[in-house]
């Protein structure tokens, strides 16, 4: 793919986002009935099975394309299983199995949590925060097994959803296998530290994005509200928490940037991958903590109303925090890897990127 | 004035990564040769006039100059390789530092061809010190504010009044400072002030040390009574100084040196909770090592917007704002996180002296080459704040 075709898939994204996924009237929204509106638009342009090949039923655009799909999906802090479905179809794609139509979510999403294949072929085990899944039809899977890694395709009505949503009213939902079995299994030809790495990135990209719209907010706000007979934008202490929340973004976008550029211009997960992906992850999450807190502090009461905007960012943000390990489980698992490669390799390391 | 924020994805290229090898080997072998020793950043002297002149000797410093003035005409990728090799093991490069950095750039834009041809190379051999002369007992933060006053004489101007904390004065050959011409007038505060090469070798210039806390000589006061400087040393504009500060302030701002000051403490943290860490010790190495990592690419992504001819004025000192808290906060972490370790872990002794030398230094990490108020009042202007 070109980088001119990058261009056309993400404006598309954006179109449709800004045309029919507006957060100020997704905000007001009664109910969910934009979202059937909005899913067409999306499928039509091939949008969430976009990083699935042709012969496997999908728009077969490029990593790059992908994740700047999720970046504009960020920006608007979409609230519908966009990111899920393109993880999904990526996944089953690994293991050459076909997409389905419609709304997919993944499973598991936390690092400890193990779905096994059983002897009988079926599927056993639980998996936690599963984003989405009341919601959808299908759940791809990333099972173990004696015979190594597994991707199933399963029906979500063959498994028990229990009840749940995230700070931002999504669902998310624990998700129990008990031998159940899936539409179709194939060798997945990755492992859960791939799939974890994958989903960081993409998490770290819609933070990231999301961040970017939170400052735009923010900024904006400080310049109209007026207080003490000046816009607040025009007190120092104001403009201190703005410049502190512009590091977050800039941090957030540059290294979930860092990061997808690595996964699109190698391909592998080696060290360099897990380097860029993990502290993509742990960055954007530490960012969503600072950046929710100082743009919240800059909004007052109306930022914490239901009326106002903001929530559906850093309430999103948040949650995105505990998806394909949360920051801390990354973190240790980084630390680890520098110290057991020891202090002489670490400098190498880190300038090799 | 926007509130989006670009980092390219900038890789540096082969020739960087050949003269990273480069440069390893020299300072392995300087390390060696017991130059300087990498593990006792507070130790020595941080300024070493031999080092220095083999450091030119390679050609790297100076490096993005000319080849007419001394330079190599190499990349700014491939300086920031060098600087940051330089950095990361605490080579004494105080002396030729300041002027690599920012005095030769300035020069290299306004300073008349026969003062290029005469300096520009002895700065390239690692044979000139040069020292911002910026701050007064008046105005720190505050530049405009300064008052020292540079009055037309005949052939020059004679130079009256004082600068202050001015790192190296006492080793420097040259300064390149600030005075005023006129005062300031109504509808501009910044208007009146001109940049000046000062040969400190000058008769009218006194220097009085200025001890910091961490026991080192680096700061001074500059005293100048009736110091001559000839109408060719002017630097630019006479009263226009204000108009020159521009992109040469982003490489200041963004380069390794701002988050790497107190790296040191990074590997010493690695070195004490060894190979197989348990999950506390994992965890807050795992953060210190993406925060790092997110700065590196920050900091390579200016470099690269900046050779790219953009100008990424506030992604700089968002570089300079992140990377200085992280360094000043990184010797309270390397505390806490090696506070259960055994007392008998091989390196403690290192670990302690590394602990006590970078929390003395930590404090003025924030507030050298722009204070961290300063520069997030610049990111506001950026952000369309003010």
């Amino acid at each position: 793919m070109t980088g001119e075709s990058d261009h056309i898939v993400a404006e598309t994204a954006a179109r449709i986002l800004a045309d029919l996924a507006d957060p100020q009237i997704v905000n007001r929204a009664k109910n969910g009935a934009w979202k059937e509106p909005l899913w067409r638009a999306l499928a039509e342009a091939g949008l969430p099975l976009a990083w699935v090949p042709d012969d496997l039923g999908g728009s077969g655009a490029s990593l790059a394309d992908g994740f700047a799909v999720l970046g504009a999906a960020g920006r608007v802090a979409l609230g519908v299983p966009l990111a899920e479905t393109l993880l999904a179809g990526w996944l089953l794609a690994r293991a050459k199995m076909k997409s389905p139509e419609g709304a997919m979510t993944i499973a598991p999403v936390r690092p400890l949590d193990r779905i096994t294949l059983g002897g009988d072929a079926t599927l056993s085990g639980r998996a936690l925060g599963i984003l989405f899944a009341a919601d959808v039809r299908h759940i791809a899977v990333l099972a173990d097994s004696g015979k190594g890694a597994h991707v199933a395709l399963v029906d979500v009505k063959a498994c028990r959803i229990d009840g749940g949503k995230t700070p931002a009213g999504d669902s998310s939902n624990t998700v129990t296998f008990e031998r159940i079995r899936p539409l179709a299994i194939a060798p997945a030809n990755i492992d859960r530290d791939a799939l974890m790495l994958v989903g960081a990135v993409a998490r770290s990209v819609q933070t990231a994005g999301a961040l970017e719209t939170v400052l735009a907010l923010s900024v904006a706000y400080a310049n109209e509200r007026v207080a003490f007979e000046r816009p607040i934008g025009k007190f120092q202490a104001v403009q201190q928490n703005l410049a502190r929340l512009a590091g977050e973004v800039a941090a957030a976008l540059a290294v979930s940037g860092s990061a997808t550029d690595t996964l699109v211009q190698s391909g592998k997960f080696d060290d360099a991958a897990f380097l860029e992906g993990a502290s993509a992850k742990i960055r954007c999450a530490e960012a969503a903590t600072e950046g929710a807190a100082i743009a919240h502090q800059v909004f007052g009461a109306i930022g914490f109303t239901q009326e106002h905007v903001l929530h559906r960012f850093t309430t999103r943000m948040l949650a995105w925090r505990d998806d394909f390990g949360n920051e801390s489980w990354w973190a240790a698992e980084l630390g680890k890897h520098v110290a057991k490669r020891g202090a002489d390799e670490f400098w190498p390391l880190v300038a090799s990127r | 004035m926007s509130t989006d924020l670009h980092f390219d994805q900038i890789r540096l290229p082969p020739e960087c990564e050949r003269l990273r090898k480069e440069v390893r080997l020299f300072l392995a072998d300087e390390i060696a040769k017991g130059t300087f020793d990498p593990y006792r950043p507070g130790h020595g002297d941080s300024h070493d006039p031999s080092f220095s002149k083999r450091i030119g000797a390679k050609g790297w410093i100076g490096m993005t100059w000319p080849k007419k003035y001394g330079g190599q005409e190499r990349s700014f990728l491939e300086r920031y390789v060098v600087t940051e090799e330089f950095r990361v093991v605490n080579a004494p490069v105080r002396l030729h530092f300041v002027a690599d950095r920012q005095s030769g750039p300035i020069l290299l834009k306004y300073a008349p061809e026969h003062v290029k041809m005469d300096i520009l190379p002895r700065i390239c051999r690692g044979e000139l010190c040069f020292v911002i002369g910026m701050s007064e007992p008046g105005s720190g933060s505050d530049l405009f504010a300064a008052k020292t006053k540079a009055t037309k004489v005949d052939g020059g101007f004679k130079i009256n009044g004082s600068k202050i904390w001015t790192s190296n004065a006492h080793i420097a050959d040259y300064m390149l400072g600030l005075f005023r011409t006129s005062p300031p007038t109504k509808e501009n505060r910044r208007h009146g002030l001109t940049q000046f090469l000062v040969n400190m070798k000058t008769p009218g210039i006194a220097i009085n040390p200025i001890y910091q806390m961490t026991g080192q000589h680096d700061f001074n006061e500059v005293v100048f009574d009736d110091a001559f400087i000839p109408d060719d040393h002017v630097m630019g504009e006479i009263d226009g100084a204000w108009k020159q500060a521009t992109s040469e302030l982003a490489y200041e701002r963004s380069g390794p040196e701002r988050f790497l000051e107190t790296f040191y403490l990074m590997l010493e943290l690695i070195r004490a909770v060894g190979p197989e860490p348990d999950t506390r010790s994992a965890e807050g190495l795992g953060r210190l090592v993406a925060q790092l990592h997110t700065l590196r690419r920050m900091s390579v992504s200016v470099a690269g917007m900046l050779h790219a001819g953009k100008e990424p004025v506030v992604e700089g000192s968002i570089v300079k704002d992140l990377g200085t808290i992280w360094e000043q906060k990184l010797p309270h972490r390397v505390r806490e996180l090696t506070a259960f370790l055994s007392p008998e872990i091989g390196n403690r002794a290192t670990l302690e002296e590394q602990l006590a030398f970078a929390t003395t230094v930590a404090p003025k990490l924030t507030i050298q080459g722009g204070t961290t108020e300063i520069l997030r009042g610049i990111i506001a202007r950026g952000l369309g704040l003010r």
